[in-house]
């Protein structure tokens, strides 16, 4: 279980190391998608890995729980990230309709004085 | 507890949806909403500072909930004075951006303008790590939509570059929080404080990966190098009242290494000692170095003014570095000083380049108000590059007498003093090839000067009064720096007594119900006999 999801978290976050380091736009929010999707499953894992466990105490008995806050820590990621991707799917949308090619990297400074 | 210390979050939040969806077809109303929004929030701030400037730790719990569960927010010395700082910026820079029409130039400045206070308001005032996480996420959505506001293929480009560069950002920062809470615990800063002194000898290694890993989220805010790349592209390419907004966003960076530094890893904490110190001192150098040779190799304004903010994050970050409550005094006193200089040069810098059509440093024929301009200029320059009278040379020279270990003097003092040369250089050159070539420049025989059709207007008083404001404002600073840089003592002081900050937060709540149940009120108890049995 441990090796299954520290291996999961290093081989996404690698995928999408790479993938940022693109030239093009798309592959760029590829990599930070999958960057995201690295930083959920470790945030979940920042509570200790626990299968059948209610993130509820209970005071009756002694039954084994596991920790809330990384689920909600979790939840507001997720949510912040999808808004995030959403917005940065847009923005290379803009730009490309705008400039005509999606490479992220921007044009020396001479040829910008047309644009200004 | 009182409810004003949420204030300056929840009222841009209120105002943000209602100028976006209601007022979004009527300018007029749209200026007025958001000008009154953001005076109510100067008077809040001001308000704020007065009350935190007793020197207590007000801290204000959300839903009621006690401290380490819940999140707080906290306002003491610093948090008031850097919003007070942001209102009065934030007020500023909308003047400028009503009178000269940058907000009519595309949709939802002013919505997306609110939400830029919301988040940049929070950050300063939360007590809580994950809650700043989610401020940093607002600040950083309404700043993509200014940046890009009105458009433009470079403006998009460069828009999706800063994008990009802060995602990443906000995916470190994570990582760094998910490190932070395995180890320790908690997410609430004055429970950090308790709990990483605390921790075994044998988990400090991730406590300190983590503080590593916060140290570089922040210093991809505060544009320090190596992460500095961002900075040119994104406030040179942005529209110019943005971008003197934006001056105000690298200083949300400063202030978040000067409060988790002296707070959660505070410099007795033993797993996390000599972070800031060890990294700190050498990037701050380096920074300072680039933004000077940035400020003289420039071939256009706005490059310019962004390497001249480079270079005074630089500055301002080597008084952070040593970590005790002279030098962060210092730092405070030149982080206002920054703030306000770069914000009048971006402004001027607007209202120059609108008239003259073009940021490129070379020989054109003169604007209209010449004079006036090139005046402004050299204010706001001799200011920014630390000459005196203004309040910037003051700044500089609080720095110099902080930095006195024999270790860090030679190099900040040879950084500072050489690297506010080359700015001056870099200045001079600028404001002469703008302002004073121009005037030479003999159009070729037998051509008409070509006008643009209609010819610029000269700028209204009401255009140029924001630059003057500010200008006033560093004036201001210069001349009352003994009751200013007292207020920043008594703050850095504040500053490194963290136990009144860790016991304000995690005090225990008062139960008030109890005291205040009436004993002779049988109707009452025989209500609500559940409310009993829950005690």
């Amino acid at each position: 279980m441990e090796l299954l999801v520290a291996s999961a978290i290093g081989v996404l976050t690698a995928g999408g190391v790479y993938l940022i380091l693109r030239l093009r736009a798309f592959p760029v929010i590829l990599g930070l998608s999958l960057l995201s999707y690295a930083v959920n499953i470790f945030l979940v894992s920042t509570g200790r890995l626990a299968i059948n466990a209610p993130p509820i105490l209970n005071k009756y008995a002694d039954v084994p729980y596991t920790d809330p806050l990384p689920q909600a820590l979790v939840l507001t990621a997720i949510v912040i990230s999808f808004g995030m991707t959403a917005v940065l799917v847009m923005f290379a949308l803009g730009a490309y309709l705008e400039a005509g090619d999606d490479s992220i990297d921007m044009k020396d400074a001479e040829e910008k004085d047309d644009a200004a | 507890m009182s409810h004003w210390i949420i204030a300056p979050v929840v009222l841009p939040a209120m105002m943000a949806p209602l100028i976006g969806y209601v007022m979004r077809h009527d300018i007029v109303l749209a200026r007025v909403a958001s000008a009154a929004s953001t005076v109510a929030l100067f008077v809040i701030a001001l308000g704020l500072a007065f009350w935190a400037a007793d020197g207590g730790t007000h801290v204000y719990r959300l839903g009621d909930w006690p401290a380490p569960f819940g999140i707080v927010l906290v306002l003491d010395r610093l948090s008031a004075m850097m919003v007070l700082l942001t209102a009065s910026l934030a007020l500023i820079v909308l003047w400028h951006s009503i009178a000269t029409g940058w907000d009519a130039k595309g949709r939802h400045f002013h919505a997306l303008y609110q939400f830029q206070l919301m988040g940049i308001c929070g950050a300063f005032l939360t007590g809580d790590a994950f809650n700043l996480f989610v401020f940093f996420e607002v600040l950083l959505i309404a700043s993509y939509g200014l940046m890009v506001h009105s458009g433009g293929k470079v403006r998009m480009q460069a828009g999706l570059q800063y994008v990009v560069m802060n995602l990443a950002g906000s995916t470190l920062f994570l990582f760094a929080l998910g490190t932070m809470y395995a180890t320790t615990g908690t997410l609430n800063m004055a429970d950090l404080a308790v709990k990483v002194p605390q921790i075994a000898a044998e988990d400090s290694g991730m406590v300190r990966v983590a503080a590593v890993l916060l140290l570089i989220v922040f210093m991809i805010k505060a544009a320090l190098f190596p992460v500095q790349f961002w900075l040119p592209g994104t406030y040179s390419n942005a529209p110019a009242p943005v971008a003197a907004l934006f001056a105000i966003m690298t200083k949300v960076g400063a202030y978040a290494i000067i409060r988790l530094h002296t707070l959660a890893f505070h410099p007795g904490a033993e797993p996390t000692k000599d972070v800031v110190t060890t990294w700190l001192f050498p990037a701050a150098m380096i920074t300072l170095t680039l933004g000077a040779l940035g400020v003289l190799a420039a071939k256009r304004l706005m490059p310019l003014l962004s390497f001249s903010v480079i270079g005074s994050m630089g500055t301002m970050m080597l008084a952070v570095a040593p970590v005790d409550a002279y030098a962060t005094e210092t730092a405070l006193y030149y982080l206002v000083h920054s703030t306000f200089s770069a914000a009048a040069l971006f402004l001027l810098a607007d209202l120059v380049v609108s008239r003259r059509g073009s940021d490129l440093l070379d020989a054109r024929p003169p604007v209209v108000q010449n004079g006036l301009f090139a005046a402004l200029f050299f204010a706001a320059a001799i200011a920014m590059a630390g000459m005196p009278p203004l309040s910037g040379f003051l700044g500089k020279l609080l720095i110099l007498d902080a930095l006195r270990e024999p270790e860090l003097m030679p190099w900040a003092w040879t950084g500072i003093l050489v690297g506010s040369l080359v700015t001056i250089v870099g200045f001079a050159r600028a404001g002469s090839m703008i302002f004073w070539k121009s005037t030479s420049v003999k159009l070729p025989e037998g051509t008409e000067p070509i006008q643009s059709d209609p010819p610029p207007a000269p700028a209204r008083g009401t255009e140029v009064a924001p630059v003057m404001m500010l200008l006033a404002l560093l004036a201001g600073l210069a001349v009352l720096a003994g009751p200013a840089t007292g207020y920043m003592r008594a703050a850095a002081n504040q500053l490194f007594e963290p136990s009144g900050y860790i016991d304000a937060v995690l005090a225990p709540v008062e139960k008030p119900e109890q005291a205040e149940k009436p004993e002779a009120d049988p109707l009452h108890d025989a209500a609500d006999p559940l409310a009993e049995e829950e005690h």
